[in-house]
């Protein structure tokens, strides 16, 4: 697998947008459901701009054109798993291009919560076609660091039990029937997530973190990779990679 | 990997591409009343109609939101709600389903607005196989006339205007449908399409069209493998007449 160049797309151009202007730094935070990517973006974005740097945080359907639609279609009863990949797309499409790609030109931090490999994972656990979802999201940039927090599905289980105290309906899969129940489902479906966002650790040359650990250790251990991302010395403008 | 997913169910599927005015819809409808007139279960499916994508479609149309991607996104978000909850079932229940545009548009229509020809065929690789894909080819002066005769107002992505090849929304429909027309002719043979030339009296493709669904799936049609109804079926058991 050839290492792939930060801020070049993956396999497909996204017309209008030239990667030559895109300065910034994209870092993204993977993991699966109640692995603890929220709290880790907001303590990092409040860090980064005391920095000095200026962040922009963005995350899975939260686009101006899909996101409202996206949320609509979940309540739903109907939402099948190729469209919702392909929904799912479309919100992608409208962030980088309306907010990702703009703040890179800008020279902003670009922090994600979850990016194309989410998208894919939760396709690949409803058994859809690997090949064929990597071509649709190859329009993706690709990233300056992608940190997966992992942790297996015993401790997502006690984070959501503990904390929000009920199984949602799309985070156990439901829509597939893992399982019988909210719990097996769950476990089944999020079971399959992981290891699907394992098998793409290597080929996108993830920064596997335990998210098994406090919360406080996590932070710093992305602090110092996100530190050392920042000792690289900075992209020029007119200079052209090979 | 085949560019399509073949049909491995019971069912059949037609579908018709063209430009704007080419009478398409027409024929379509046409021979959909036709078919259920033999007593066979046809089911109907339109481009961009999903009732789950259709405000997110309204909102970026409204708000002038789409770039070429997010475009052929959402019309693919739009077709796949359609298949997996509508076009898929049918076909495995055994109807004939009749399909007003196809994955064919987004190759044509997808790759004027600047997408990778690539991408976009890759994007539509879960769409079923047709059965029969017919193509209504027609000059583009003579689908102008119907529509820039019939219709008061060209709507904004309709006429293409997002590519800024003119300010003047009828020069740039023109020459969106023009290109638009190339692609049709230049994909026509790779997918297999029957040409219909659609110059020609309504009566006269319509007469065309029955005749290749009855050579190519008429075999499926008197063996009874296509879902129909058990008394009209009984009384007509030969493959209905053209016309």
């Amino acid at each position: 697998m050839p290492t792939h160049n930060p801020l070049q797309f993956y396999s497909e151009p996204l017309p209008g947008v030239d990667p030559e202007e895109l300065q910034g730094k994209l870092i993204v935070i993977e993991g699966p459901d109640t692995v603890g990517r929220s709290t880790q973006i907001t303590r990092l974005r409040a860090w980064l701009e005391q920095q000095g740097h200026a962040v922009m945080d963005t995350g899975l359907a939260r686009s101006a054109l899909a996101g409202r639609g996206i949320a609509r279609a979940k309540e739903g009863n109907t939402l099948g798993p190729v469209t919702m990949t392909l929904f799912y797309a479309t919100d992608f499409a409208d962030r980088l291009e309306n907010e990702i790609v703009p703040a890179l030109r800008a020279g902003f931090v670009v922090l994600t919560d979850r990016y194309i490999f989410s998208l894919m994972a939760r396709g690949l656990a409803r058994s859809e076609d690997g090949a064929w979802l990597e071509k649709v999201a190859g329009f993706a940039l690709v990233p300056h660091a992608i940190y997966y927090l992992r942790a297996e599905v015993p401790t997502l289980v006690s984070r959501v039990v503990m904390g929000r105290g009920t199984f949602d309906y799309w985070e156990s899969g439901m829509d597939m029937r893992f399982g019988p129940d909210m719990y097996e489902s769950y476990a089944r479906y999020q079971g399959r997530v992981i290891r699907a966002l394992d098998r793409m650790a290597k080929k996108y040359e993830f920064t596997t973190i335990d998210a098994s650990k406090p919360a406080d250790m996590i932070f710093r251990e992305l602090q110092r990779n996100i530190s050392a991302l920042f000792q690289q010395p900075k992209r020029r403008l007119t200079q052209k990679r090979a | 990997m085949p560019l399509l997913t073949p049909n491995r169910f019971k069912g059949k599927l037609i579908v018709v591409e063209g430009i704007d005015g080419s009478g398409k819809s027409t024929q379509l409808s046409l021979l959909a009343q036709w078919l259920r007139s033999q007593g066979l279960a046809v089911a109907f499916s339109e481009w961009n109609s999903s009732p789950l994508v259709r405000q997110t479609t309204r909102r970026g149309k409204k708000k002038q939101m789409f770039t070429p991607t997010t475009f052929s996104l959402i019309h693919a978000t739009d077709f796949a709600d359609r298949q997996e909850r509508f076009i898929l079932p049918m076909l495995k229940a055994g109807a004939i389903v009749c399909a007003d545009r196809f994955a064919y548009t987004a190759f044509a229509r997808d790759v004027v607005r600047g997408v990778s020809p690539r991408w976009v065929r890759n994007l539509y690789n879960f769409a079923i196989q047709p059965n029969l894909a017919f193509y209504f080819r027609v000059p583009l002066e003579v689908a102008l006339g119907r529509i820039l005769g019939g219709r008061d107002s060209i709507k904004y992505y309709e006429a293409g205007m997002d590519l800024n090849l003119s300010r003047r929304i009828e020069e740039s429909f023109r020459l969106f449908q023009g290109r638009i027309l190339e692609e049709y002719d230049a994909m026509a043979e790779e997918m297999g399409f029957h040409i219909i030339d659609a110059t020609g009296s309504i009566e006269e493709q319509q007469i065309k069209m029955r005749q290749i669904v009855m050579e190519r799936l008429g075999e499926s049609i008197a063996s009874g493998q296509i879902l129909h109804k058990e008394r009209a079926f009984r009384a007509n058991p030969q493959p209905p007449a053209v016309l």
